[in-house]
C-alpha cells in the first residue's frame, strides 16, 4: 500500500513548488508581519525594535497626540466626502452613459484617464492649478469676480477639500466604470416591464436598478474604502501635510514616525489603528460575501 | 471577470442589432436633438471637459516661459511656445541632492519596473495555475490569506519587510524593491490569473493529463499559448501600478536609486530655489507619460484589467 502510493507530502509535488512564493507570501509577510507589528506596538520601540513591554503607553500616546486627532479627522471627512461624491457622480455618469450614447468610448477614455495617473502627479497638478496667486482662483478674479477666494493650498479651514478635489478628479472614473460594468449586466426586460407600468426612469433607477445592483456597490465600496485609508501620496505631493498640520493622514503619521521620527513603536501603534479600522470595513463584508459559500 | 466581457459583448450586440435593422424596413429615425440628448451630452460634455482641463494646463503651462506664467492666465496657450522646460526637467532640474533632471528616475523605473512586471506575472501565472488545475491540500487557504492580505493596510507590513530584506542583504537595493513588488502584486494576479485559468475548458487539461503531460508542460505548452490576452492584461495592470508607485520606492531604495515618481515630487516640492512652474509641470507630465501612453493605446484592455482586480470571481 505504502509503495504504491507516494506520501501525501510529495503528491502534485510540483503545485506546491509552484506555489511556495504564495506560501511564504501569506504566512510570512502577511500574516506574520501583521502579527510582528501588531506585537512590537505594544514596546517602547525607538530607533530600532526592541522587546521592552510597555503596554497601552503607546497606543495612549496616539490618541493624545493632536497630529493624529487631525488625521483621523481627515480621513474622516475625506473618506465621507470621496465616497458620497464619487459613488453619486460615478453612478450618474455611468447612468448617462448606458442611454445608448454615441462616443461612448470616447467618453470613457475621458473620464478615466486621470485614474492611470499616479497619486504624485495627481496631487502635484492640483497643487499647480489651486495655486491661489497664479492658479484657477486668479483666472476668476481677473474675470471680474474681484473677491474670489478660494486657496485651499493656504487656509488650514478648507485644505481637506483641496485634496478631496484632487482624490475626486482622480478617482470617480474607475467607479464610472464599475458600475456601468454592474448596469450592463441588468437584465433588459426589467426596463422594460418598467417602462410598460409607465414608472419613470428615476424611479426605476433609485427602486429596482440600484438594489439590483447592491453586490456591485458593496464590493466597490470595499476596494474604494480601503483605498483611501492608505491615503498617502497624495497628500505629500499635494501638500505635505500642510498648512501646519491641516492636511495630515493617518499613513503619512505612520510613515513620518516609522522612517523620519525613528519612533518606531508610534508608527507601529498607529498602523495597528489603520489594520483595525480596514478589518472593521473587510470583516463583516467578507463574512456577507464568503459566509455562506464553501468556496471562497 | 465576468463583468467586463458582458460589458463588451452588449455594445457587440447592439451593434450586431442595429445592423440587421438597417434599410427601409428600420423603425422611424429618432429625432437627434430631444430634451433628453441634450441634457445627456450636454452633461458628458462638461464633464468631458472639466476631466480634461488639468492635463491641458499641464501641456500648457509647460510649453511657456516664467515670465508669461507670472503675467497671464494658466488657461491661455502660450504665445511663445518653448521646450526648454522640458529639456530643464529632463537634465538638469534639482532635488536637492543633485541636479541631473528627471533621466535618472526614469531609468531608475524602467529597471525596477522591467524585472518587477515580469517577475511578478511569471510567479502568479503559475501559481494561478496550480491553484485552477492542480490544487492540493490547504490551497485555499493560502489563497484565502493571500487575498485579505490585499485589504491589509501596507503599513503595517512595511517595516516587517524592511527587517526580511536587511537580513538577506538586500535592503536599499533594486531587487529588494523587486521583491516587494512581487510581493503586492500577488494578492490581486493570482486571482486574475486563477479565475482565468479555472474558466479554461477542463477537458483541455485532462486530455493533456492522460496524454501523460506534466505540471510544466501543460502550462508552457497549452496554457501559456491560450491565454495571452489574460498576460497583457496582467502586464497592464503591473506596468502601470508599478510605475506609479511612490512609497516603496521611497522606502526600500536609496536616494541615487529612487524611482521617477519620488524623484518628481523631490523636484517639484523641492523648498530650495524659485519655483519655476512650467520645469514642474513638464516633469510631472514626463512622469505621467508612460502609464498615459499605455492607457491610451490599449483602451479596453485597460479597463478590463481594473475590472477584474475589483469583480471577485
Amino acid at each position: 500500500m505504502a509503495a504504491s502510493r507516494p506520501s501525501t507530502l510529495l503528491r502534485n509535488l510540483n503545485a506546491k513548488i509552484a506555489a511556495i512564493p504564495m506560501i511564504l507570501t501569506a504566512l510570512v509577510v502577511f500574516t506574520g508581519g501583521t502579527i510582528w507589528t501588531v506585537a512590537y506596538s505594544f514596546t517602547k520601540s525607538g530607533l530600532l525594535p526592541r522587546w521592552n513591554f510597555v503596554g497601552l503607553d503607546q497606543y495612549e500616546r496616539l490618541w493624545g497626540s493632536r497630529r493624529w486627532m487631525v488625521s483621523i479627522e481627515n480621513l474622516f471627512i475625506y473618506g465621507a466626502c470621496m465616497l458620497v461624491f464619487s459613488f453619486v457622480i460615478g453612478f450618474i455618469l455611468a447612468a448617462l452613459m448606458d442611454q445608448k450614447i454615441r462616443f461612448e468610448n470616447t467618453f470613457r477614455t475621458i473620464i478615466l484617464y486621470p485614474f492611470a495617473l499616479s497619486f504624485i502627479v495627481t496631487g502635484l497638478v492640483w497643487q499647480w492649478l489651486l495655486n491661489p496667486d497664479l492658479g484657477i482662483a486668479s483666472v476668476i478674479r481677473a474675470m471680474g469676480w474681484e473677491s474670489f477666494d478660494f486657496d485651499p493650498l493656504y487656509n488650514a479651514q478648507i485644505a481637506i477639500y483641496g485634496v478631496l478635489i484632487a482624490g475626486l478628479w482622480q478617482g470617480t472614473g474607475l467607479i464610472m466604470v464599475l458600475m456601468l460594468a454592474g448596469l450592463r449586466g441588468i437584465d433588459q426586460d426589467i426596463w422594460k416591464a418598467s417602462r410598460v407600468d409607465g414608472i419613470p426612469a428615476w424611479k426605476t433607477y433609485i427602486f429596482i436598478i440600484i438594489p439590483m445592483m447592491r453586490p456591485i456597490f458593496i464590493t466597490t465600496l470595499v476596494i474604494v474604502a480601503s483605498g483611501i485609508v492608505k491615503v498617502y501620496d497624495l497628500i505629500v505631493a499635494q501638500t505635505g501635510g500642510g498648512p501646519g498640520i491641516a492636511t495630515e493622514m493617518p499613513a503619512k503619521y505612520v510613515y513620518d514616525y516609522m522612517f523620519g521620527g525613528q519612533n518606531l513603536g508610534q508608527g507601529f501603534a498607529a498602523s495597528t489603528m489603520m489594520l483595525l479600522a480596514v478589518l472593521i470595513v473587510v470583516i463583516p463584508w467578507a463574512m456577507l460575501e464568503f459566509g455562506g459559500k464553501k468556496r471562497g | 471577470m465576468a463583468n467586463p466581457a458582458t460589458l463588451n459583448t452588449a455594445a457587440a450586440s447592439i451593434d450586431a442589432v442595429g445592423g440587421m435593422l438597417d434599410g427601409p424596413q428600420g423603425p422611424k429615425p429618432r429625432k437627434r436633438f430631444t430634451r433628453n440628448n441634450i441634457i445627456i451630452y450636454g452633461t458628458l460634455i462638461v464633464v468631458a471637459l472639466y476631466y480634461l482641463l488639468p492635463l491641458y494646463v499641464m501641456v500648457v503651462t509647460s510649453l511657456k516661459g516664467m515670465p508669461e506664467i507670472r503675467m497671464g492666465n494658466i488657461f491661455a496657450p502660450p504665445v511663445e511656445i518653448t521646450f526648454e522646460p522640458w529639456v530643464k526637467a529632463w537634465s538638469e532640474a534639482c532635488t536637492g541632492l543633485n541636479c541631473d533632471g528627471l533621466s535618472r528616475g526614469f531609468w531608475n523605473s524602467v529597471q525596477i519596473t522591467v524585472p518587477s512586471v515580469v517577475l511578478s506575472i511569471a510567479i502568479a501565472s503559475v501559481n494561478g495555475y496550480a491553484l485552477a488545475n492542480w490544487r492540493f491540500k490547504g490551497a485555499d487557504l493560502f489563497f484565502a490569506i493571500l487575498i485579505f492580505g490585499a485589504f491589509i493596510p501596507y503599513q503595517v507590513m512595511l517595516y516587517p519587510l524592511v527587517i526580511i530584506l536587511r537580513e538577506l542583504g538586500l535592503y536599499g537595493s533594486l531587487t529588494g524593491l523587486v521583491i516587494v513588488h512581487s510581493i503586492f502584486g500577488m494578492p490581486i494576479l493570482t486571482l486574475l490569473f486563477r479565475n482565468y485559468f479555472t474558466s479554461l475548458p477542463e477537458e483541455l487539461f485532462k486530455a493533456a493529463r492522460v496524454d501523460g503531460a506534466g505540471f510544466w508542460q501543460i502550462y508552457f505548452q497549452i496554457m501559456l499559448p491560450m491565454s495571452l490576452p489574460i498576460f497583457v492584461v496582467a502586464m497592464i495592470l503591473q506596468v502601470t501600478g508599478i510605475w506609479n508607485d511612490f512609497l516603496f520606492g521611497v522606502i526600500y531604495t536609496k536616494p541615487d536609486l529612487y524611482p521617477m515618481t519620488v524623484q518628481l515630487n523631490n523636484i517639484v516640492n523641492s523648498v530650495q530655489g524659485v519655483k519655476e512652474y512650467n520645469v514642474n509641470m513638464a516633469a510631472t507630465l514626463l512622469t505621467g507619460l508612460v502609464p498615459l501612453i499605455i492607457y491610451f493605446v490599449s483602451g479596453k484592455l485597460f479597463v478590463r484589467g481594473i475590472a477584474a482586480g475589483a469583480v471577485k470571481g
